[in-house]
């Protein structure tokens, strides 16, 4: 180990040094630097020269502020790396500039740190970009941190205004979950316990900030992890297809069975690849540029994540994301972006702000846009399945980038709490099948029937009209003899989801079960018709995706004036009184279906032509798509 | 278990692959140097063997001729497609340009002529952060104006190994695949992979080049360093900047940062 570390060079450790403006940081840097005796010949020199070109006091951070507009000005606009050693090992400590106005920097240059050190000044405390950065830090998944108290000889190296601030800062970091490994006292000016430990604060009993940050590691490339393949692209240089990318986690091996999502086609490895390897490649792991061959020609494209099947990412339409935006254009729900997602890219819709985060008190702000430089938690919807993890589980498939007009304009790292994992209800799904049509198909039984099975899902507000059509709707296709059943919130509630209350996890679980139950009853050949509010989208997508091709979303669409003047229950007098919480439309949203197969409006047109309209779509479809069955059979016999 | 060079190197070949992917047309400027050399060999492993888009060479005619002789045998032995540029003479550089950075400035000038005749919209550029406090605040993936100037004031976010693919049509990028390299680095790695370089680099009567730039404005250094292992050894103690011998980079406070704002590399 010792002799290859010769070769290659010891492992350095990025270093971001962040904090409010002018509590030091550059100082730091500086300070750092000349007491490990890393700077080049001349360079203390140079710098001396440029301060007193432009009559200022000797400025450290003219070591970093390379840019004429940033000795002028005295502030850091872009990030910088610079290098120093240890008599451990090197370090390349990121500088970020602390103007709110230059974020989008800082986190350019933060987001390739292994650890943080937060500055903060002792006479002034905690201070609004302390907070913000410290939030960012989280964001970037950063675990290694090390507060410096700094400039505490301004304060007379007192333990008692140290103890303070230590709790002031202890408090705000342990509200996101940061740990600090540890708080040090430090007067960067003079260089007080920053490289050795200093006999102006005997209280003080803990390491000075390098011997702290000499305990601190590289972040290793998470190989325990399940494998994570981002294909990058594919080369036919020499007649045979190489599926090239960076393993991101993980462990792949020649001859391992790869599952590739969201295309879900499947291969072996028949070889890993690089140019010039010394012998046959057996296995490779996270963190490694490679290229692999499988046994198949099957489509695997850009974009596509490789796994393997037992521990496959998941796969949705629908990801929630904490996210930090840089965007000088406010994102709102509504608006359409690009993501990166890994090398992956998706056009998405922003299906809601579901808060903005205040970041100096952790608070959330009700309001569904997020202005330049704020932090929130958005849910996104995407037209094409995403395959991606949470991002607690694995860091690269867990965080996106967000586009708009060519630019970055934000990122933010995925949780998935709440939202269906598509790949697992389509695992269900697909053992219902096999289970019911082991003799007998689809085919069969509509042959039978003479039509298919259907859902028709109606949704809407409460009061605009779902059970009413619904049961007309059923009325008339029975009279037509087909085979219909409605099912609604009197047959559920009193047996099926006797079970479950009103609140939000049990609502969400009630429409599930309705739609398991419609999928069957369609597969069972009927034409099964729902009414229920249904109002978020993510549920209403698993009960499409449980009933396979025959879901069809039936949106019944009546403002909410128009709801509340019929209010055929008394339930919105009741919301409006307070008695009902959570009540759609009042006190919780509702979702409109994006691309429903159907929309009545029954503010617009009269219940007969609603009822014409939904009676003509389910005979069309029903019945057409088994006309066409027969034409196909009959042209195969 | 990747090592501390397999990972600089894995990174690199990323983001080459990226460039690849997602910018055509593609060059890369190829001075013959130890950094431009190593980040060739890396193309080459990126590619399997081949170097998929030319490699171009800002001549101004005033390069050691060891280094014409080296770039004319490395053709020859790896067989990549080489265009070179003529670069315009010192007479019609900005005058108000001290003299170093105004002989510089010539290859900033072959490379705009370059551009806007052949299209390129992804120029790749064996830059490292360690070199100089400009080059430091880069990004990998930095917009140019098509007249080759650098919006440094508001560079684009750049995390994640995410990068800024898409331009309006007057852009052209420059790609900094080997940004994240220090000098040490490229020389352990051109050692690791024995790749070929410049014997100027080693020393031959008590002088060697550290850094390898046309013969009016570079010089050599002090150094017995006559193997790359006396190289790096040498570079374990030094405090002597690697550009030292560089003198357009320091002959007023701003000229390097004027070269580079208008298009230098």
């Amino acid at each position: 180990m010792t002799d290859k570390k010769e070769k290659t060079g010891a492992e350095k450790v990025g270093v971001v040094i962040v904090g409010h403006v002018d509590h030091g940081k550059s100082t730091l840097i500086g300070r750092l630097l000349h007491d490990t005796d890393s700077l080049m010949d001349g360079k203390f020199e140079e710098v001396q020269a440029s301060c007193k070109r432009r009559n200022v006091p000797f400025e450290w951070s003219f070591l970093l502020d390379a840019f004429q507009a940033e000795r002028d000005q005295a502030v850091t606009i872009d990030t910088t790396q610079i290098w120093f050693k240890s008599k451990k090992r090197p370090y390349v400590i990121i500088d970020a500039p602390g103007h709110r106005e230059f974020l989008k920097n800082m986190i350019s240059g933060a987001s390739f740190a292994d650890a943080a050190i937060l500055v903060v000044d002792a006479a002034e405390g905690v201070r609004e970009q302390t907070k913000r950065h410290a939030y960012i830090l989280h964001l970037l998944g950063l675990r290694q941190v090390v507060v410096a108290i700094n400039k505490m000889d301004s304060v007379g190296y007192a333990e008692k205004r140290f103890n303070e601030v230590k709790g002031e800062v202890t408090e705000y970091l342990s509200g996101i979950n940061i740990v600090p490994q540890a708080i040090i006292p430090i007067a960067a000016r003079e260089g007080v316990n920053i490289a050795t430990q200093s006999d102006k604060m005997p209280w003080h009993k803990g390491f000075s900030l390098l011997e702290q940050l000499d305990t601190f590691s590289p972040a290793a490339p998470p190989v325990e992890k399940p494998l994570r393949f981002p294909v990058q692209d594919v080369y036919r240089f020499d007649g045979r297809r190489i599926i090239v990318g960076r393993i991101t986690s993980g462990v792949v091996r020649k001859g391992d069975t790869l599952l590739f999502s969201p295309s879900n086609r499947s291969a072996t490895v028949t070889s890993i690849e690089k140019w010039n390897a010394p012998h046959d490649i057996l296995s490779a792991q996270a963190g490694e540029s490679i290229g692999i061959t499988l046994d198949q020609p099957i489509y695997a494209a850009r974009g596509d994540v490789a796994s393997h099947a037992e521990q496959a990412p998941m796969l949705t339409h629908d990801f929630r994301a904490n996210i930090f935006w840089l965007g000088k254009e406010p994102l709102r729900a509504g608006k359409r972006y690009k993501i990166k997602l890994a090398t992956a890219e998706a056009t998405v819709t922003v299906q809601s702000v579901d808060r903005v985060i205040d970041t100096g008190d952790l608070a959330r702000t009700e309001k569904d846009f997020v202005a330049v430089n704020e932090m929130a938690v958005v849910t996104f919807h995407s037209r094409e399945t995403v395959a991606l993890d949470p991002f607690a589980d694995n860091r690269d498939t867990g965080r996106v980038v967000i586009i708009e007009h060519q630019d970055v304009v934000g990122g933010g790292i995925v949780n998935m709490d709440g939202l269906a994992d598509l790949r697992a209800l389509r695992q269900a799904t697909q053992e219902n099948l096999t289970a019911v049509d082991h003799l007998l198909t689809a085919h069969d039984r509509a042959v039978r029937n003479g039509h298919r099975g259907m859902v028709v899902w109606l949704t809407g507000l409460s009061g605009a009209g779902k059970s009413t059509l619904a049961m007309r709707v059923e009325h008339a296709l029975h009279t037509k003899g087909l085979q219909t059943y409605v099912l609604d919130g009197d047959n559920v509630r009193r047996g099926l989801n006797a079970d479950l209350s009103f609140s939000t996890k049990d609502r969400s679980e009630n429409i599930r079960r309705i739609g398991e139950v419609a999928a069957l009853m369609a597969d069972a050949g009927l034409i099964v018709i729902t009414a229920f509010i249904s109002p978020f989208l993510v549920d209403r997508r698993a009960a499409r995706v449980a009933a396979g091709g025959s879901f069809h979303e039936v949106y019944v669409k009546a403002d909410l004036d128009t709801c509340e003047k019929r209010d055929p229950k008394g339930l919105y007098k009741k919301a409006r009184s307070g008695a009902i919480d959570d009540f759609t439309g009042i006190s919780s949203p509702y979702e409109p279906p994006e691309t429903p197969e159907l929309v009545v409006d029954t503010a617009a047109c009269d219940v007969d032509d609603c009822v014409g309209m939904i009676v003509d779509h389910v005979l069309e479809n029903a019945q057409e798509l088994l006309q066409k069955n027969y034409k196909e059979a009959a042209a195969e016999r | 278990m990747q090592d501390h060079l397999d990972e600089l190197e894995s990174k690199t070949i990323y983001i080459l692959r990226e460039a690849y992917n997602r910018i055509k047309p593609l060059g890369m400027l190829w001075s013959i140097g130890k950094d431009s050399t190593a980040l060739l060999w890396c193309i080459r492993k990126a590619f399997y063997g081949r170097v998929p888009f030319p490699m171009i060479q800002l001549d101004t005619g005033m390069e050691e001729d060891e280094v014409y002789e080296f770039r004319d045998q490395l053709v020859k032995e790896w067989g990549f497609e080489l265009k070179i540029e003529q670069c315009p003479p010192e007479e019609e550089m900005d005058q108000t340009l001290p003299p170093a950075t105004r002989a510089a400035a010539r290859k900033t000038e072959g490379l705009k002529n370059l551009l806007a005749r052949e299209k390129y919209k992804g120029i790749i550029v064996g830059i490292r952060r360690d070199e100089q406090s400009m080059r430091a605040k880069e990004r990998v993936f930095s917009p140019r104006r098509f007249d080759g100037t650098w919006n440094y004031k508001d560079q684009p976010a750049e995390f994640w190994d995410q990068y800024k693919t898409d331009f309006p049509e007057d852009t052209h990028v420059r790609i900094h695949p080997i940004l994240h390299w220090r000098e040490i680095d490229i020389w352990r790695y051109t050692q690791r992979e024995n790749i070929p370089i410049v014997p100027l680099y080693l020393s031959r009567n008590g002088m060697r080049f550290r850094s390898l730039g046309e013969k009016n404005i570079t010089f050599p250094i002090k150094s017995d360093a006559s193997t790359i292992e006396e190289i790096i050894a040498e570079l374990e103690v030094t405090k002597t900047s690697e550009r030292a011998g560089r003198s357009m980079d320091s002959e007023t406070e701003d000229s390097f940062e004027r070269l580079r704002q208008s298009g230098y590399m």
